[in-house]
């Protein structure tokens, strides 16, 4: 193994030792809410720190390595997929910190409802986190692939709950405050999952070299005809 | 970038004397108006290659071509062809500058001489020319009467590109041109690369991974005298297709 490669190994266990921050902040942040736990709310906020530091540190490696071993190849995807990763974990941190927010703030009212499709919710963009930062490590591409096809289960939980809230919010405006609240979180879950999905789909150029970002599936292209 | 093609090498072998099989079955095309540049490790073949392109392996007996070399509609491979024509139509620049024991002025006027122009009047205008061409025109007009030697490496490099673009070529071959040069004179003579094929078809062999990355268009990978991949220069190496290749550009071979 060459002095390269060790520099970049250290990269990707940085990459996952942020990744594994926020996927605690994450679960954290959801269990705060269910549970009504202000101390774990919390300690959610204050990792953070931690996860922006490593944002900073992994960039800065990053381009260090981009100047001194001007990567090609292999290599410069695997930089460059680390920068752009980083910056999704960096901001799905900051989600898991909203989340813990408005946990923080619903804990103060009475319950509205007990939680239901919001825990799927967590459950799945963290299984879609989780499986991303694993595609990334194994360099799977179909493992990437399969991340990028659940988001729509996160998407169509949330338009559930939204719905669900604002039922809610037509037969007592006294819950309004609160449905709003809820649906902020709903609304960070499915943005987490569309983070995870950027992850799958850095992975897709890591391994392939082709960036599929803001393709239409070939399937929905067949339909707009 | 255009695409039409400039040379276009079909199933090229080529043997040294004594038998050594330094080319198998090349097959590659440098597009007309780009940079194409061979890489590969020593020994490769990349410098074989790009001497078969103005004939240059004819200076010694023994050497055998097999399969064809097509510029302009021509197999220059084949009996028929004029060297001395080919050779200022493919011209060629090598590692070290190789400026003639005479004036700068002379240096270039040379094979204009030799093409049969002969008013100074003519001569003078080419000359200059050809100096501004290879970006060096400023740095010599009040001393073209000196001689070449007095002229550092990197002047000297550009001094010979001029000489070579005076007797205005369709194709320039690059051995190397930049090895023996320092960092600035190197990033003169590759922004001239770059300047120069709105008018000519660059084909360049360098050991620079970089530096190929820098100038060229098109980059093709030899090894063991076989050509393992030829693509575009981003596709190469951002992603290219080939493991031998990859293991190459990000120094993992062997």
């Amino acid at each position: 193994m060459t002095v390269f490669d060790d520099e970049l190994q250290q990269l990707k266990e940085k990459i996952l030792k942020m990744g594994s921050l926020v996927e605690d902040a994450l679960k954290n942040s959801i269990q705060a809410l269910v549970d009504r736990d202000n101390a774990v709310a919390r300690r959610v906020i204050d990792s953070d720190r931690v996860v922006n530091t490593l944002d900073v540190e992994i960039d800065e490696e990053s381009i260090r390595l981009i100047a001194l071993r001007q990567p090609m190849a292999g290599d410069l995807r695997f930089i460059t997929t680390a920068m752009k990763i980083t910056t999704d974990l960096e901001r799905m941190g900051d989600l898991a910190v909203n989340i813990a927010e408005r946990a923080i703030e619903l804990n103060e009212e009475p319950i509205l409802k007990p939680y239901i499709d919001i825990p799927r919710m967590r459950e799945i963009a963290q299984g879609m986190m989780r499986d991303a930062l694993d595609a990334f490590v194994r360099k799977d591409k179909r493992l990437a692939m399969d991340v990028i096809m659940r988001d729509d289960e996160v998407d169509d939980l949330k338009h559930e709950v939204l719905k669900e809230l604002a039922f809610f919010m037509a037969q007592d405006p006294a819950t309004v405050y609160r449905a709003m609240k809820i649906s902020f979180v709903a609304q960070y879950l499915e943005r987490l999952a569309d983070h995870a999905t950027n992850i799958a789909e850095m992975v897709i150029y890591l391994v392939e070299g082709k960036i599929i970002r803001h393709m239409v599936p070939p399937a929905e292209a067949a339909e707009s005809e | 970038m255009s695409e039409k093609i400039e040379l276009e090498v079909k199933e090229l072998d080529f043997h040294y004397s004594g038998n050594v099989h330094a080319l198998k079955k090349i097959n590659l095309r440098a597009y007309k108006n780009s940079v194409t540049a061979l890489i590969g490790p020593s020994g490769c073949g990349k410098t074989t290659l790009l001497r078969c392109f103005n004939r240059m392996h004819d200076l010694y007996p023994g050497n055998r071509y097999q399969g064809e070399v097509i510029f302009q509609g021509d197999n220059i491979l084949s009996g028929g062809t004029d060297l001395i024509n080919l050779r200022s139509r493919i011209g060629m620049v090598f590692q070290k500058p190789t400026p003639f024991p005479m004036s700068i002025f002379d240096n270039i006027a040379y094979g204009l001489k030799l093409k049969g122009v002969r008013k100074r009047a003519e001569l003078s205008e080419k000359v200059e020319k050809a100096l501004v061409h290879a970006v060096l025109w400023d740095e010599v007009k009040d001393k073209l009467g000196a001689n070449a030697y007095e002229l550092s490496g990197g002047q000297q490099q550009r001094l010979v590109i001029a000489r070579a673009l005076a007797v205005d070529p369709e194709v320039l071959l690059f051995d190397e041109p930049t090895s023996a040069l320092d960092p600035i004179s190197t990033a003169k003579i590759e922004e001239l690369a770059a300047v120069l094929k709105k008018e000519v078809t660059i084909v360049i062999v360098t050991h620079n991974m970089q530096q190929a990355a820098r100038i060229s268009d098109w980059t093709g990978f030899l090894m063991l005298g076989e050509l393992i991949e030829f693509d575009r220069t981003d596709k190469i190496f951002t992603a290219p297709s080939e493991k031998l290749t990859e293991d190459y550009v990000t120094g993992r071979f062997g």
